[in-house]
């Protein structure tokens, strides 16, 4: 019914966090369920739905060619944008995306960029001329809470699932719809988006949306497994209050545990399509 | 209620806006439809209902529409000199009067008893074109304390209250919490430990998720029993 949250809700929030539980009967540290779905839209390179619990988002790859930037001669382009649809939220309103929508998709964009995720040198066709343009297209269908981190499991799915469209060298054009059986370059790396907020103390994961709006802080962390190691490739920090060196400790320490479990997800998900 | 058990035989089918539910002089048109003609046809989606010669539609979607003697549960909007402006969820404002608290209050001890985003049950006194009158006095309304709150579609409220209210005693029973409906489809679940009142708010997840079938409160006790193990 209303964008604020009451009082009441508030207080009993705090109330269960000090014993352990979230409204929905989870964890502190608990996802809610992730279910993955392939190819939503028949024109992208590739589209992958992701539902995490009630939140639902869905990304697209497409591609085309383009000019190098100046500084990256020999390297594509990742172009990232997320949109909060009004339909999914009464929060969101429709109109040029706001300063929420335009942080969440530059943390994903640098998420996937810093983590050496992606073979940007592979993406050029013919160096200081041709590189393809790669949009990454984020849609939110419904937001339930926690949409930074199923957006970017979305985001990586659908990475490691897509095909390059043929392009034709002598008449210069991007043959779209006919996708040849080159994967999209990217390495062995997966790296996924871990976002711990700080409610009332606590440290909690995959908020609702009443725990989002409650928040006190928010620290998002993008990690990748290198050489049986976890690394962290880039972080945000949201919101307002301050967060002491033990609860970022304490978020660090959670995102490390949580990886493998989000791996898993990314994993299965492929694994799947695969036997298809 | 009553009108329900009657037409148990004929079957409810489900309308959209527009389509003709019976055609003849003899119906009535009631809540959803309209007399087009010979014809009554649907104003809504939801369930044609036909008791005796009146028809009606149980609707299935749409937002919450506000009557007088309606038990509802709002947020505190605003602090005006003369009372409060409440937020139920529909277009209009809600307004409750400081006439209409049951002890008298102070014109400026007024945040003391409700504030900004404080929750209250009330009952609607009034609809007026201008917004919808509120007040507290009677029992089991007042100011929400305690407890968790959830949301639901307003138009599964009466499936959640059942048949002369067995469904939600069931639940009260049950879970052991204390439970109040809004019509506009907040609930107000207060009990003692937060396992029963998690149990609460799954059991109406659960109502809210099936509501066509037929003997909900029987399956609605087998569900606890599973979920009792």
């Amino acid at each position: 019914m209303s964008k604020e949250i009451s009082n009441v809700s508030k207080q009993s929030i705090k109330k269960y966090l000090d014993a352990g539980v979230r409204f929905d009967g989870r964890k502190l540290d608990e996802y809610r369920d992730i279910s993955v779905e392939f190819g939503v839209s028949e024109n992208a390179e590739s589209s992958v739905k992701v539902k995490m619990g009630e939140t639902e988002v869905i990304a697209g790859i497409k591609m085309d060619v383009g000019e190098p930037y100046a500084d990256s001669q020999n390297k594509g382009n990742l172009i990232t944008t997320l949109e909060l649809l009004p339909m999914s939220s009464g929060r969101h309103e429709s109109g040029p995306p706001k300063i929420e929508a335009i942080e969440m998709g530059r943390v994903i964009d640098r998420g996937l960029r810093e983590s050496g995720f992606i073979d940007f040198e592979k993406l050029c066709i013919k160096e200081g001329e041709k590189v393809w343009n790669v949009y990454v297209d984020i849609f939110s269908f419904n937001d339930a809470g926690g949409m930074l981190d199923a957006a970017f499991l979305a985001a990586v799915i659908a990475m490691k699932t897509a095909k390059l469209p043929r392009y034709d060298e002598k008449e210069e054009v991007v043959k779209f719809g006919e996708l040849t059986d080159t994967n999209f370059p990217v390495t062995d790396l997966t790296p996924v988006t871990i976002t711990g907020y700080k409610v009332g103390g606590h440290i909690i994961i995959d908020p609702t949306v009443e725990e989002e709006e409650m928040s006190e802080a928010r620290l998002s962390f993008g990690l990748a497994e290198v050489e049986k190691e976890i690394m962290i490739s880039s972080c945000q920090k949201g919101k307002d209050t301050i967060l002491t060196s033990e609860e970022v400790g304490k978020i660090i320490d959670l995102s490390e545990n949580k990886y493998k479990e989000l791996f898993g997800v990314i994993d299965k998900a492929i694994k799947g399509i695969d036997k298809k | 209620m009553d009108q329900e058990e009657k037409t148990v035989k004929k079957k409810r089918e489900i309308v959209v806006p527009g389509e003709i539910i019976v055609s003849g002089d003899e119906f009535l048109p009631g809540d959803g439809t309209e007399r087009d003609g010979k014809d009554i046809v649907s104003k809504r989606y939801g369930l044609s209902d036909e008791s005796g010669r009146l028809v009606k539609i149980i609707p299935l979607s749409g937002v919450f529409t506000a009557r007088r003697g309606n038990v509802i549960i709002g947020r505190v909007s605003d602090l005006t000199f003369n009372g409060w402006l409440v937020d139920l969820g529909v277009a209009s404002n809600g307004f409750l009067p400081l006439a209409e608290c049951p002890r008298y209050i102070n014109q400026n001890d007024m945040a003391e008893h409700f504030s900004i985003d404080d929750l209250m049950v009330a009952k609607i006194s009034g609809v007026k074109g201008r917004g919808i009158d509120l007040t507290i006095k009677g029992r089991g309304l007042g100011k929400v304390e305690k407890g968790i709150i959830i949301n639901v579609n307003s138009n599964k409220v009466p499936r959640i209250i059942g048949k002369e209210g067995s469904m939600i005693s069931l639940i009260k029973e049950k879970s052991g919490c204390d439970i109040t409906v809004g019509q506009n489809g907040l609930i107000w679940i207060k009990g003692n430990k937060i396992e029963d009142e998690i149990l609460a708010k799954n059991a109406i997840g659960y109502i809210e998720e099936k509501p066509f079938i037929e003997g909900l409160t029987d399956k609605m006790e087998g569900w606890f029993k599973e979920e009792k193990k």
